[in-house]
């Protein structure tokens, strides 16, 4: 039930972001699928769940936003990257780095930095 | 017959007034130095924080992917840039902001960087009522040629219930989004400042930041900030 309170504010915070931009008239849906990652990111620098739940939670959203056939937002495979690397997870560091770095080719230059360090 | 007529004019210019109140008269913004950099990706380093309030700082920095995001830009993930600050050896906000442009650029590849200060976080309480506020204010400096793009600053508070703030419909939805704040008992600091965030990072505002090359209104809606 807390959780669900929590849960529902998240929402509500975001939706007012997106009902004070309906001002010009722009119906378009958001550009990318959110539910999670925002959240996960508070999760991390709070310390209050680990690692693993919260890449239960980020595996989680990324399953419903294939399912929805939205985007993850930016930074969320390379968060991702990061939580397995917490866990030694080597492999699935690389991989998580590669996706952000081919869904936006922005990142190219910070993921080959990110990669070099796991490398050494 | 006079009054009658004085009383509809009063109707009609409380309708226009109304009506347009999106569209604000005022000198416009100058985004020439954005609009000549034109960043397509962003770096929010860890905000400084001014209030007592030890959790201000990460709380708001959780929460300005998505406006910047669904604004048009790159987000460099503020988690993994904030680990890799302290594994060089920057281990607060307050040293974080002084590491030089050149160098941010070098490791972040970031186009723009967002510097944040938290100036209000959390509850202060009043002789009748309490409040929940949090205000910030950001400078977004180009990190290649060292241009100030934009600035601004944003307050979200659950008192502006009380004294019917911003105004129009605009303003009886953010209102309304605070209500629903004020409803969840647990940790309305942050949900607060989501909405200050959002409020900040907005595009659809006077002096807001424009969109980005991944937003359907890249170099389109501009008078709108205007």
């Amino acid at each position: 039930m807390k959780l669900n309170l929590r849960h529902g504010a998240a929402v509500a915070g975001l939706l007012s972001t997106f009902l004070l931009t309906g001002c010009a008239g722009n119906q378009t849906p958001p550009l990318y699928h959110w539910d999670g990652y925002q959240q996960q990111v508070y999760e991390h620098f709070k310390h209050e769940t680990g690692p693993q739940e919260q890449i239960a939670e980020l595996e989680a959203s990324l399953q419903k936003a294939r399912s929805a056939d939205r985007s993850p937002p930016p930074g969320f495979h390379a968060h991702l990257g990061m939580l397995y690397a917490e866990i030694g997870k080597a492999d699935q560091v690389r991989q998580q780095f590669e996706t952000e770095k081919a869904l936006f080719p922005e990142s190219a230059a910070y993921m080959d930095f990110l990669m070099r360090n796991v490398a050494e | 017959m006079m009054r009658f007529h004085s009383f509809k004019t009063l109707l009609v210019l409380a309708a226009v007034a109304l009506t347009a109140g999106c569209a604000t008269q005022q000198t416009p913004y100058d985004y020439s130095a954005f609009e000549r950099n034109n960043p397509s990706s962003i770096l929010v380093l860890p905000p400084i924080n001014s209030s007592p309030d030890i959790k201000a700082s990460y709380s708001v920095l959780s929460q300005v992917t998505a406006p910047l995001a669904e604004a048009g830009y790159y987000v460099l993930p503020v988690a993994v840039v904030d680990e890799t600050f302290k594994q060089n050896g920057l281990m607060n906000a307050d040293e974080m902001h002084t590491a030089p442009p050149a160098k941010l650029r070098e490791i972040f590849g970031a186009d723009a960087a967002l510097y944040i200060e938290v100036s209000r976080y959390g509850s202060s309480y009043k002789v009748l009522t309490s409040e929940v506020a949090v205000e910030a204010s950001g400078k977004l400096i180009d990190l290649r040629s060292g241009d100030l793009l934009w600035q601004g600053s944003a307050l979200a508070s659950t008192a502006e219930n009380q004294n019917n703030s911003g105004g129009g419909l605009v303003g009886m939805l953010v209102s309304a989004a605070v209500n629903q704040v004020l409803n969840s008992l647990t940790d309305r600091s942050h949900d607060v400042a989501g909405i200050a965030s959002g409020r900040l990072l907005s595009t659809q505002r006077y002096g807001g930041i424009l969109n980005g090359p991944r937003s359907p209104f890249y170099k389109q809606a501009r008078l709108a900030n205007r």
